[in-house]
C-alpha cells in the first residue's frame, strides 16, 4: 500500500513548555494495560493534565483556546525515557501530525518516523518566537514545511533541522519501512543461515 | 586490515544493506518480547497477513503486568489478566517460545535473556524496551525498539537503523569500599547528561569495568539509556565467556573453544577509531542519589540538594521544577531525607549478586517500623536460588517483604505502586515524575545497598556507616 508523502503539516499549534518530558509523563504507564493502540488518545499528558480527584488543571491542553491543535511545539529532549510507542501513537490519536521541540530523545523520534509524524528540531529563540505568536493568535496557521526546511507562522519563517533520512522518507512516503525491509528476502536468508548463532 | 570497534563489528556482520533513506537493514538476531509492547504488533501482522519470518530467533516472557503477590490466575486485575492471555495466544499461534509463570524461567525480560544464556557476544538483540542495553554487557549490540519495529522484527528479521556512533568511557583506578556498580552508571549520568548519549552507542571499559562481575556489567549498561545512549557494552572477555557456559541455550560444549574464539573476535580492536572517548576516575565515585526527577539529577550522598539560584540559569528551570516536584529544600543535605517505601529489585538490580550483597550486609538490623520495604527478585531462576541460600528469610527476618518475579515498582503496572506522595528508596532505573504509579509519587535512585540502609534508618543514608559494623 502506498504511504502519503509528506511534504508539510499545518494547523493549529500549542505550546508545552518544559525539557526533558519523558515518555511517562506522556503516556503514564497504567494506561498501557491494553492490546491495542486505539483508546490512547484520551490520556496523553494524563497526569498532567488531571488532578488525582479528576478535576483539570491548569495545562495548555486543557485550554479550549487550543483544543484543536494539531501541532505540539515543546523544550529539549522531548520523548526521554521508555521505547514506549504508546507515547507517539497517544499524540498521533489525540490528533497531532507534528512535533516541534529543541530535539528529541533517539527512540521517541524514530516512532514517531515510523507512524509518518514529523518531529522537527528548533532553536531556542525560535521557539519563544512561535510561542509568542501562538499565544497572540491561537488560530494563527502553523506550517511545518518540511519540504523547504522551515516552519512557517503569518509572515514569519523560521528554519528547522530534520535528520536527512528522516526527511527523505516522509517526502517519498516510505516513512513506514515495513515493505522495503520485506523485498530484501534473499539478503536475509543468507546472514541467517550464516550466523554463528540461532 | 582495518581496526574495528566492537561496534562496527557487530553492525557489519548483520548489514543486509542500505535502505532508500539511507539506514542501514539490520538483521537482528535475537528478538525479545514481552506483553506490553507486542500485542500491537501481532495484530499488525494479522492485519496484513504476514507470518513470523523465524520464530525460533524470538523469545518472550511475561513482566511488567504481573502481580509479585499472588499467582492465582484469573489476576485481579482484569487488564492485566488480558495481557498475559493474549501473550499466550500469540506465542502459540505463531509458534514463539514463552516462559510463561509456570515453566520456573519467567523474569524480568533483561534478567531472563542473560541467565537462560540467549544472550551471546557478537549478537544484534532487540527488544520492545529501552533497557534492551542491558544485553550490551556481553559485547552484543542491543537495542530498546518502539512497536512498529516489533512487528518488522517479526515479519522479516530486520529493522531501519541509522548507524550509531561510539564513545568510549574508560573508568579507570580503584573504586572505594561500598562503591558498586550503580554508582559508577549514575556517576557517568551525572557527568555526561540524560541526553549526553543522543546519536552513541557506549563502550565501557577501563579497569573498573574489567573487574566487575557480568552482573555489575549489567547493571551498568542497563542505564545506558538514561545517558540518551541508545546502546551500551562491555568488550567480551573471560568472564564473559565462564557466565555463559552450560547456561541452557548457550552453545553446548563440544566445540567450546571455537565458540569463545568466535566470540572473543567481535571485540574492539587495539588501536581502534572512537568517536568520542571520556575519561573517569573512578576514586572519585561515591554512594550516589538522585535527588530529582531524571537520572543525571544526582549526587554524592554527602552532597548537598543544589540550590537553583546559584546554577547556571539555563539549568534553573528545570532543577526548580524537579525541586518543587520532589517537595525537598535546596541547600539542604540529602542524607537524612525521611522515606516511606524501600524497593530492591528491577532490571537494573533484581539479579542474585544484588540480593546476595544486600543480605549479607543486614544481618541483625531490622526494617524501620512504618517504612514499606519490598524485595523483587528479577526471576524465577533468581528467587530459587535466593531461596536455596536462605537470602527469602534473611530478608524477612529483617521485615522485608519477599516477592515473586517481576518488574513490580519499578513502573508500577501490577499493584506495587507509591501511594500519594510517598517518597521511595529504590534500586530501579527511573525516577521520572509519576513512574513509580502515584502521579505525585517521588523516587530516588540508588544502589540495593544503600536502598537496605534507609529502609533500615527510615532516612537516605550512607550505608558504609549503617553497616560498619
Ligand atoms: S524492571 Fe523496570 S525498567 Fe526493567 S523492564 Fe521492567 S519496567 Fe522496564
Amino acid at each position: 500500500m502506498p504511504l502519503e508523502k509528506i511534504s508539510q503539516v499545518s494547523g493549529n499549534a500549542v505550546y508545552v513548555p518544559g525539557d526533558d518530558i519523558d515518555t511517562d509523563r506522556i503516556i503514564p504507564a497504567r494506561f498501557m494495560k491494553c492490546v491495542t493502540f486505539d483508546g490512547l488518545g484520551e490520556y496523553l499528558f494524563y497526569d498532567m493534565k488531571f488532578n488525582e480527584d479528576g478535576s483539570k488543571k491548569n495545562h495548555p491542553l486543557n485550554d479550549t483556546k487550543f483544543a484543536n491543535s494539531s501541532i505540539m511545539l515543546t523544550g529539549a529532549n522531548f520523548g526521554c525515557g521508555s521505547s514506549r510507542e504508546h507515547a507517539p501513537q497517544s499524540l498521533y490519536r489525540a490528533g497531532f501530525r507534528a512535533i516541534i521541540a529543541g530535539n528529541f530523545a533517539e527512540i521517541f523520534f524514530g516512532n514517531s518516523i515510523n507512524l509518518g509524524m514529523p518531529c522537527v528540531s528548533v532553536s531556542d529563540e525560535t521557539r519563544n518566537l512561535i510561542s509568542a505568536s501562538i499565544e497572540q493568535d491561537p488560530k494563527c496557521e502553523v506550517v511545518v514545511d518540511i519540504l523547504n526546511r522551515v516552519i512557517r507562522v503569518g509572515d514569519s519563517s523560521y528554519p528547522h533541522e530534520l535528520r536527512e533520512g528522516a526527511r527523505d522518507s516522509l517526502l517519498n512516503g516510505s516513512w513506514d519501512p515495513l515493505d522495503e525491509l520485506l523485498q530484501a528476502n534473499q539478503g536475509i536468508e543468507d546472514i541467517h543461515k550464516n550466523l554463528a548463532y540461532i | 586490515m582495518s581496526k574495528l570497534n566492537l561496534f562496527e563489528k557487530v553492525w557489519k556482520a548483520h548489514s543486509v544493506g542500505q535502505l532508500q533513506n539511507g539506514q542501514t537493514q539490520l538483521f537482528v538476531g535475537r528478538h525479545l518480547i514481552h506483553e506490553v509492547t507486542s500485542p500491537q504488533a501481532f495484530g499488525m501482522l494479522r492485519e496484513q497477513n504476514l507470518p513470523v519470518r523465524y520464530p525460533e530467533r524470538t523469545f518472550a516472557t511475561v513482566d511488567h503486568i504481573v502481580p509479585t503477590n499472588e499467582t492465582q490466575e484469573p489476576y485481579s486485575d482484569p487488564l492485566a489478566d488480558a495481557m498475559i492471555k493474549e501473550l499466550r495466544k500469540n506465542c502459540k499461534d505463531f509458534d514463539v517460545t514463552f516462559f510463561d509463570v509456570d515453566t520456573g524461567k519467567q523474569g524480568i525480560v533483561h534478567v531472563v535473556g542473560p541467565e537462560q544464556g540467549l544472550t551471546q557476544p557478537g549478537m544484534t538483540i532487540a527488544c520492545g524496551d529501552s533497557h534492551t542495553s542491558t544485553h550490551g554487557a556481553f559485547g552484543a549490540i542491543a537495542f530498546g525498539i518502539g512497536t512498529s519495529q516489533v512487528r518488522d522484527l517479526l515479519a522479516t528479521q530486520t529493522m531501519a537503523l541509522g548507524k550509531l556512533k561510539v564513545r568510549r568511557i574508560e573508568v579507570n583506578g580503584k573504586l572505594n569500599p561500598g562503591i558498586f556498580a550503580k554508582d559508577v552508571i549514575l556517576h557517568i549520568i551525572k557527568v555526561l547528561g540524560v541526553n549526553g548519549g543522543t546519536g552513541y552507542a557506549y563502550e565501557y571499559a577501563g579497569d573498573v569495568f574489567d573487574s566487575f562481575s557480568m552482573e555489575e556489567r549489567m547493571t551498568a549498561c542497563n542505564m545506558s539509556i538514561e545517558g540518551g545512549a541508545r546502546a551500551g557494552y562491555v568488550n567480551p572477555d573471560e568472564k564473559t565467556f565462564e557466565y555463559l557456559k552450560g547456561k541452557p541455550y548457550s552453545p553446548k560444549n563440544e566445540n567450546w573453544d571455537e565458540v569463545v574464539s568466535k566470540w572473543a573476535s567481535f571485540a574492539s580492536d587495539e588501536g581502534c577509531h572512537y568517536d568520542d572517548i571520556v575519561k573517569i576516575d573512578a576514586s572519585e565515585i561515591g554512594p550516589t542519589v538522585t535527588w530529582g526527577i531524571n537520572p543525571s539529577q544526582a549526587i554524592g550522598i554527602n552532597e548537598t540538594i543544589p540550590n537553583p539560584s546559584l546554577v547556571d540559569p539555563k539549568e534553573k528551570a528545570s532543577i526548580e521544577e524537579a525541586i518543587e516536584y520532589m517537595k525537598i529544600t535546596p541547600g539542604a543535605p540529602i542524607k537524612g531525607t525521611p522515606i516511606d517505601v524501600a524497593f530492591i529489585g528491577s532490571c537494573t538490580n533484581g539479579r542474585i549478586s544484588d540480593l546476595e550483597e544486600v543480605a549479607s550486609q543486614i544481618h541483625g538490623h531490622k526494617v524501620k517500623e512504618g517504612i514499606k520495604a519490598i524485595v523483587v527478585p528479577g526471576s524465577q531462576v533468581v528467587s530459587k536460588i535466593a531461596e536455596e541460600k536462605g537470602l527469602d528469610k534473611i530478608f524477612t527476618d529483617a521485615g522485608f517483604e519477599w516477592r515473586y518475579a517481576g518488574c513490580s515498582m519499578c513502573l508500577a503496572m501490577n499493584p506495587d505502586k507509591l501511594i500519594g506522595d510517598q517518597l521511595c528508596a529504590s534500586s530501579s532505573n527511573r525516577n521520572f515524575k509519576g513512574r513509580q504509579g502515584s502521579p505525585t509519587g517521588r523516587t530516588m535512585l540508588m544502589s540495593p545497598t544503600m536502598v537496605a540502609a534507609a529502609a533500615i534508618t527510615g532516612v537516605i543514608s550512607d550505608s558504609r556507616e549503617v553497616f560498619s559494623s
